[in-house]
């Protein structure tokens, strides 16, 4: 595993013949039918796949808020698949920053509020003033979502995800909403936090061009892992092709 | 302050005005359980120390004539603390410059200037009397105010056949006299009805009572038992022509008061639980909205490792926010409440003063109960909330799901539009709601009813009583029983129309192992002006054996037609009779035995006598007669019914009023209360789907009939369900306000059941166009670009 050895080798996830069935309505969907993983540690991955592939399942199972149908996970000793409520609300609490496609901040409070409602909770956290400066929004920090764009909402979501210094950063579709230059911005915070604090992070996309900017990038088709891909040289986000 | 509670007062502030509504229905509960629990501790509170300062007496018994040498076997009778003897008199007063007949109750007060050693007067102006002077007299407070007198006035007074002057020297209260009312009356007539207060020794010497006593009051030492005292006291007493002692308990003062204070009880139990049931289902229902539009805020705080405990407790939070705004504000309007009702009953019964009680454990309560429904009612959505997987939370909510209505699978919907249908389904998608909405609306009438009926159950009350039933203009009540002979002199006064006599003696009336002390009534056959009436008010023949008892006598004696009474008489030669029940006649007031006057005069072995006289008189003539009347010695007391009935609608005017204020506030307050959230929920639920039809070109008007017409139909819907709630409520609170003195009839008046609908569409309107309002400002363009 050449990867392996470039990224010292520390497995942070091994996946195991994961399976996840849920009832949508009076549908049935089989969202993952049997995946195989391992994520390092300080790796920047890609999940790609068209919409429906599975691999939101599949970062929702990593991040704790979804348990999967069979299978286990593991986050370095900690089986996942055992996990309590309480024990995955604790390993959300102090492990794992989450980025959403539509930012999910909360419309009632300011930037600086959002990042604090997690820094609040959190054992080491950086000022939400410092993580507000690493995305580039220290002049917005009071500020309603409402009165900030997309791209600037989205760092907001970034830096309240990193504020509380995370093992892993799990981002789902995190410029699906953005056009290309706003969304090349949130791929450089993204890619300045990983760099910087070391941090895990797998993010999910459908868009193909991100992918470059990757160690590594996996392709994801009807619930199946279909390709895992290195990247020999990682593109820059301002670089990307969208 | 952290970034969570942030939150929690910028969404409280967001949704204020539905927060307000909120907060009104507990303010009712609130202040009306504060208002009732107050009143009835200060009433308590009053009374018992009123009776305590003025030493009101245990028991009382009222006789002929004895020997004041009774006294010391009095006195000795085992349980017996204080004893004092008096004289009353029953008299004709008049009053310059008021032509109407006055009757009074005249006390001696001891003849060394003190306010008495029992039952105590209360000197509200002037003073007690000068020793000498024998026509000075205290005069109730009441009667004074009414006839705007002042000290040094004289009035006048038939004393024992004779015409005397009287100076008044002062104004009183007694604790014997909180509700004063004549002999047989039924309401309080200050101007026509009086208590006065004489030194002894005159009031003894006119009517030949000196080293005499014809009343007796006296307490009791602890632990004494009543029934067994006045045993012994009735044995002493009886060959003194007592008619039997009476407990406290049965004072009739006091008994009326008791019976304030029971209703109170009532009260303070039945409506809050009305309005506190209400303000869990809003904050049901609102809260759950909340949760569902922040279905992603939980779960994003969620997968960032909020616990559901603290995510449980934000909207808690939020649920203690809106309650306390409640409790505070009740607690204000209770104690405002209760101050004024206070004041009312402290006119309405002649009370020295009022202490105004408000238990620190009746607010606590207050504020426990409504935390505590409050809590409840929201513990269900915010229990959901906090068990939310993250994950499911991030997805969009399944869209819901509709069927056809029942209207559509009969075939039916060719006479619906399309949004008739949308309206249709909607109900129909979430009954339970649905019909919790109605509810909800139904309570708001069916309370406002409770507010209107007190007027309507008392018009009938003496429609039946006076109009139907009684329907003599004035009653002639002799001093002795006298022949039927006397009967020819009243019939020749000019004005008088027609004349009846009665027969009433004092009785104690037994069966099985029940009894009751009442009046039985002797009435001429075939009575013009005493009918008897039934269920359906319709006259009773009187039988030619037997008697007649009011309705709610027997249900009390559990006695029916054909079973045997036991008629103890108390008066005369004490006789004990048997005779058969023949019948129940409906009345409101009292409760008392009717049979024909001749039947009851070969009962008791006596000649064609009679008690008093039934006039009827020109009303033109009307105060020619009460002079001529006056002036008769055999006539003690002249009692004109019609009169006391208007002054005592003046007096109910203002409480009725009041009553009505407040019914209608509390009313609407639920109205307006739940029908404004349910059309706010629904506009946030629909938001996108309204947003939609406008874009695909429906008008303001249309997307407004598919959003307000649901909560019409289901207003329309409550309107009939409410008139059946008040009209349960009504027949529940007239059923415990029932008692010996008086029932008050279920009788709804349809302005009523109209006042009632009314004011609950006009909350709905008044809701609807504040939506209507906001329905302006739907945002076609965000409504179409937000993800589902």
């Amino acid at each position: 595993m050449k990867i392996a050895q470039k990224l010292n080798g520390e497995v942070v996830f091994h996946v195991k013949g994961v399976t996840k069935t849920y009832q949508m309505g009076e549908v049935e969907v089989h969202a993952l039918r049997g995946v195989d993983l391992n994520l390092y540690r300080g790796e920047f991955t890609v999940l790609l796949g068209a919409s429906g592939s599975g691999k939101s399942t599949l970062l929702n199972i990593l991040g704790g808020l979804d348990t999967p149908t069979t299978g286990q996970v593991l986050y370095g000793k900690q089986d996942l698949t055992l996990a309590d409520e309480h024990a995955l609300t604790e390993y959300r609490r102090y492990h794992v920053g989450f980025v959403f496609q539509f930012y999910n901040l909360i419309p009632s409070l300011t930037a600086r509020e959002n990042v604090a409602v997690v820094t609040e909770i959190s054992k080491a956290p950086m000022t939400p003033e410092d993580a507000l400066v690493l995305v580039g929004l220290g002049n917005r920090m009071d500020h309603f979502p409402a009165q900030l764009s997309g791209g600037e909402q989205q760092r907001v979501a970034i830096a309240r995800a990193i504020a509380k210094n995370p093992d892993v950063l799990l981002c789902d579709e995190p410029t699906g909403a953005l056009d290309s230059q706003t969304g090349i911005m949130v791929l450089e915070a993204l890619q300045r936090v990983n760099e910087s604090l070391g941090t895990t992070t797998a993010v999910i996309t459908h868009n193909a061009g991100i992918a470059q900017m990757a160690n590594r990038v996996i392709h994801l088709t009807d619930g199946l892992i279909s390709d895992i891909h290195v990247n020999a040289q990682r593109v820059q986000p301002n670089q990307l092709s969208w | 302050m952290n970034a969570l509670d942030k939150k929690l007062w910028r969404e409280l502030w967001a949704m204020r005005l539905q927060a307000l509504a909120i907060a009104m229905v507990i303010v009712s509960g609130v202040a009306i359980f504060i208002m009732s629990l107050s009143t009835l501790d200060s009433l308590t509170k009053t009374r018992d120390n009123y009776y305590r300062d003025n030493h009101f007496a245990d028991v009382f018994a009222t006789l002929k004539r004895a020997p004041l040498s009774l006294v010391p076997r009095i006195e000795k009778i085992p349980g017996v603390d204080k004893v004092e003897t008096r004289v009353l008199a029953y008299i004709n007063l008049d009053v310059a410059d008021f032509n109407d007949p006055i009757s009074g109750h005249l006390i001696s007060l001891p003849d060394n200037n003190s306010r008495g050693l029992l039952n105590q007067v209360h000197l509200r102006s002037g003073r007690l009397f000068e020793p000498g002077r024998d026509n000075e007299v205290l005069l109730s407070d009441e009667f004074v105010k009414a006839h705007e007198l002042k000290a040094g006035d004289k009035i006048f007074a038939t004393i024992n056949g004779r015409r005397k002057a009287l100076t008044v020297v002062g104004t009183a209260l007694s604790p014997e006299y909180i509700y004063q009312i004549a002999p047989g009356a039924m309401f309080p007539d200050y101007q026509r009805y009086g208590v006065l207060w004489m030194a002894r020794t005159p009031l003894a010497s006119a009517y030949d009572m000196k080293g005499a006593f014809n009343n007796i009051s006296l307490t009791l030492s602890k632990g004494a038992h009543s029934e067994d005292v006045i045993d012994r006291l009735d044995d002493i007493l009886r060959p003194y022509g007592s008619i039997g002692a009476i407990a406290r308990k049965d004072q009739l003062s006091n008994r009326f008061l008791t019976e304030e204070l029971k209703q109170q009880n009532t009260i303070a139990t039945v409506f809050p639980i009305i309005f506190f049931s209400v303000a869990a289902f809003l904050l049901n229902v609102v809260i759950s909205r909340l949760i569902s539009l922040e279905r992603e805020q939980i779960a994003t705080l969620k997968a960032f490792g909020y616990s559901n405990l603290s995510i449980g407790l934000h909207y808690i939070k939020l649920v203690l926010m809106i309650v306390s705004i409640g409790i505070i504000i009740g607690i204000g309007a209770g104690t405002w409440m209760g101050i004024g009702m206070s004041n009312i009953y402290m006119h309405f019964y002649s009370l020295p003063y009022m202490i105004y009680t408000l238990k620190p454990q009746v607010i606590f309560f207050a504020a426990f109960i409504s935390v505590l429904v409050a809590i409840l009612g929201t513990l269900f959505a915010v229990y959901k909330a906090a068990k939310l997987a993250p994950a499911q939370g991030m997805r969009a909510e399944q869209p819901t799901i509709y069927h056809t209505t029942v209207i559509e699978r009969l075939g039916l919907q060719r006479f619906f539009s399309q949004p008739s249908r949308m309206i249709l389904r909607n109900i129909e998608r979430r009954p339970f709601k649905s019909l919790l909405t109605t509810l909800g609306i139904s309570m708001a009438c069916g309370i406002m009813m409770v507010g209107g009926f007190q007027e309507g159950a008392i018009n009938q009350m003496i429609d039946v009583q006076y109009n139907m039933s009684q329907r003599e203009d004035i009653i002639a009540l002799y001093a002795e029983p006298t022949s039927q002979k006397s009967l020819y002199s009243l019939r020749n006064l000019q004005g008088v129309e027609y004349v009846e006599g009665f027969r009433n003696v004092s009785a104690k009336l037994s069966f099985e192992h029940r009894s009751y002390r009442t009046s039985v009534n002797g009435i001429p056959q075939s009575s013009q002006l005493m009918r008897l009436l039934n269920t359906d008010l319709k006259e009773i023949d009187l039988p030619e054996k037997g008697v007649i008892l009011t309705d709610y006598l027997a249900e009390l004696l559990h006695i029916k037609p054909g079973d045997m009474l036991t008629i103890e008489v108390l008066e005369g030669q004490r006789t004990t009779l048997q005779v058969p029940v023949i019948g129940t006649a409906k009345q409101y007031l009292g409760a008392n035995v009717y049979l024909q006057q001749k039947m009851l005069n070969r009962l008791l072995k006596e000649g064609s006598i009679i008690s008093g006289a039934l006039l009827k008189v020109d009303e033109r003539d009307q105060s020619l007669v009460y002079n001529k009347l006056k002036e008769m010695p055999r006539i003690a007391g002249v009692i004109e019914q019609r009169s006391a009935i208007k002054g005592f609608y003046e007096t109910m005017n203002e409480s009725i009023l009041f009553f009505t204020f407040i019914s209608t506030l509390l009313g609407g307050s639920i109205a307006f209360g739940v029908v404004y959230n349910s059309m706010r929920i629904a506009l946030s639920e629909r938001n996108r789907e309204l947003a939609s039809l406008r874009v695909l070109g429906f008008h303001r008007s249309e997307i407004a009939y598919i959003l307000l017409g649901e909560q019409f139909l289901l207003t329309l819907v409550a309107i009939p369900l409410g008139f059946l709630i008040g009209y349960g409520l009504c027949a529940y609170l007239a059923s415990q306000f029932e008692s010996d003195l008086y029932r008050i009839p279920l009788v709804l008046s349809p302005q009523v059941y109209s006042f009632a609908a009314l004011v609950v569409i006009a909350s709905s309107l008044i809701s609807a166009i504040m939506i209507w309002r906001n329905l302006a400002h739907l945002d076609m363009v965000a409504a179409l670009k937000a993800k589902e």
